[in-house]
């Protein structure tokens, strides 16, 4: 999807990087902020780039993160390099994961990722191709 | 609830935002699965974890979260101090565990994150 006129930022997330897992979220979250977004819709964005963030983090090589906000919606564009999802419909299902030890220790991996994603948005498509990536778009509606 | 009296009852030590002791706390969500607390946290819920690490952070940040208590007398490093200094957060450390921390809260009329 793309607008004229609407406001897009690209965002770099690297695999295995917990030290700056949750820069990307946060820098949005404050873009989303300074531009008088409502609070309420700020934080459905925030908590769903989050988790999308984390998914990149956890399980990609590296990824990117494409902001777009026009008058109606925020779009973010999570594409990845990275395993893929086999079962997309699987991985959907609440406490379904595939995280190791190390991501659990950070407190993830407990299968809320994507359920968490679909609650905080509007719409939600995963496309995934196994052994080659993953992209996924939300829509958040004002 | 003001957090200056979080800090009473569980008998905390403050660790960040000692200037910020006057913050609201309208409820309380108690979780060590930071994608729990995406789910279940309500914005301005206090979080009571034994996660202590930079994602207890950034998830309060994430989930308008406005301070943070960590339970078991676990200690963030410094660079957990340090982000959450950088955010602004306050964060409060108790010896009391999970359960017990809860419902000296909840005794107290600090209700839950349930249905709300």
């Amino acid at each position: 999807m793309t607008e004229e006129g609407a406001f897009r930022r690209n965002f770099e997330v690297l695999g295995e990087d917990f030290y700056n897992a949750g820069r990307v979220s946060t820098e949005i979250k404050e873009i989303l902020q300074q531009v008088g977004v409502a609070a309420t819709t700020v934080r459905r964005v925030a908590i769903a780039a989050y988790e999308a963030e984390m998914n990149v983090v956890m399980y990609a090589r590296r990824g990117t993160v494409c902001l777009e906000l026009t008058p109606e919606l925020v779009h973010l564009l999570v594409r990845d390099e990275g395993p893929g999802i086999e079962d997309i419909e699987l991985a959907m299902q609440e406490g379904y994961s595939t995280a190791t030890e190390r991501m659990r220790e950070m407190g993830f991996g407990a299968g809320m990722g994507l359920p968490n994603i679909q609650k905080n948005s509007d719409r939600l498509v995963i496309h995934s191709t196994a052994g080659v990536g993953t992209e996924v778009e939300i829509e958040v509606r004002f | 609830m003001k957090l200056e009296e979080v800090k009473r009852i569980l008998e905390c030590e403050v660790i960040t935002g000692h200037d910020r002791l006057d913050t609201e706390i309208k409820m309380v969500c108690g979780c060590d699965l930071m994608s729990d607390v995406l789910a279940f946290i309500k914005a301005d819920a206090l979080l009571l974890t034994g996660l202590v690490n930079r994602q207890a952070i950034r998830t309060a940040g994430v989930a308008d979260v406005p301070a943070v208590v960590f339970v078991r007398g676990k200690r963030p490093d410094e660079e957990t101090v340090a982000l959450a200094e950088e955010k602004g957060l306050p964060i409060l450390v108790t010896n009391l565990l999970l359960y017990e921390a809860c419902g000296r809260l909840y005794s107290q009329g600090v209700p839950g994150c349930e249905g709300r």
